[in-house]
């Protein structure tokens, strides 16, 4: 009993803490990618052939997330009956989506009409403590900022 | 010093290949930011800590690139590719290559 009321303690501060950061983080996002969104970020290796690019440079953007305590919880949970854990799966679009944004900041900062050949890479963060080696992940996603020569 | 993503480089056309060119970069978290991500790892969200080391670490890796290209004579290094490999417990080796290239 004396070990399961910290256990149940941590993972009800991290459904309360956890869920606000991530509505918050959500409603950033959103209004980041309002702000971004006449960047376009092609996965296409080269741009329209009707551009005429005039500077390129490479653009990268990461982050690293973790999830709360409770997912982790929930996680164990669901991995006795195996399933869809869709609590990792807004982990996973929250990091993707930081990590664009990211990548799409610095490129309008340089001055970018358009990113090309887009591409994402996601690598797990491994602690020292093994038992926390779960859920912690690095989105990188790079591509090639365009600068085209207006018309 | 260009770099791309992509196999040229648009609106410049390449007149010599140098061959691979790579760099890497192997770092460690401290004590100190991993006790402070533990705590994070409570309430989930970014680990600020970490973002910023990796991101240093990457920049590293980049900036080694970019000497080795410097070093054989290219101005360009273009199809740059970044990997990263936990190696041990702790820490992480960020490793970025490309090919070296002359362009015009």
């Amino acid at each position: 009993m004396d070990v399961l009321i910290p256990l149940l303690l941590l993972v009800l501060v991290g459904y309360v803490v956890g869920t606000w950061i991530e509505t918050q983080h959500f409603k950033n996002i959103r209004e980041r990618e309002r702000r971004t969104r006449n960047l376009p970020a092609l996965t296409m290796k080269l741009p329209l052939a009707s551009t005429q690019v005039s500077d390129v440079t490479l653009v990268s953007g990461s982050v690293v997330v973790s999830v709360d305590y409770f997912k982790r919880f929930v996680m164990s949970l669901i991995q006795l009956v195996g399933g869809r854990i869709s609590s990792y799966e807004t982990l996973m679009d929250r990091a993707r989506r930081e990590a664009q944004l990211r990548m799409k900041e610095q490129a309008m900062q340089w001055g970018a009409t358009s990113i090309v050949n887009l591409r994402m890479e996601t690598s797990t963060i491994a602690n020292q403590n093994k038992k926390n080696n779960l859920g912690t992940v690095e989105v990188l996603a790079y591509g090639t900022a365009i600068k085209a020569r207006s018309l | 010093m260009i770099l791309t993503n992509i196999e040229t480089i648009p609106g410049k056309t390449i007149v010599k290949h140098y061959g691979l060119v790579s760099g890497n970069t192997i770092r460690a978290k401290h004590i100190g930011r991993d006790i402070m991500a533990g705590f994070k790892n409570i309430f989930g969200g970014e680990l600020k800590g970490y973002t910023e080391l990796l991101e240093e670490s990457r920049n590293e890796a980049v900036s080694r690139m970019v000497d080795q290209a410097k070093s054989v004579g290219a101005n360009a290094v273009v199809n740059v590719r970044f990997s990263t490999s936990a190696i041990a417990q702790g820490a992480a080796e960020l490793y970025a290559y490309g090919t070296a290239v002359s362009v015009e």
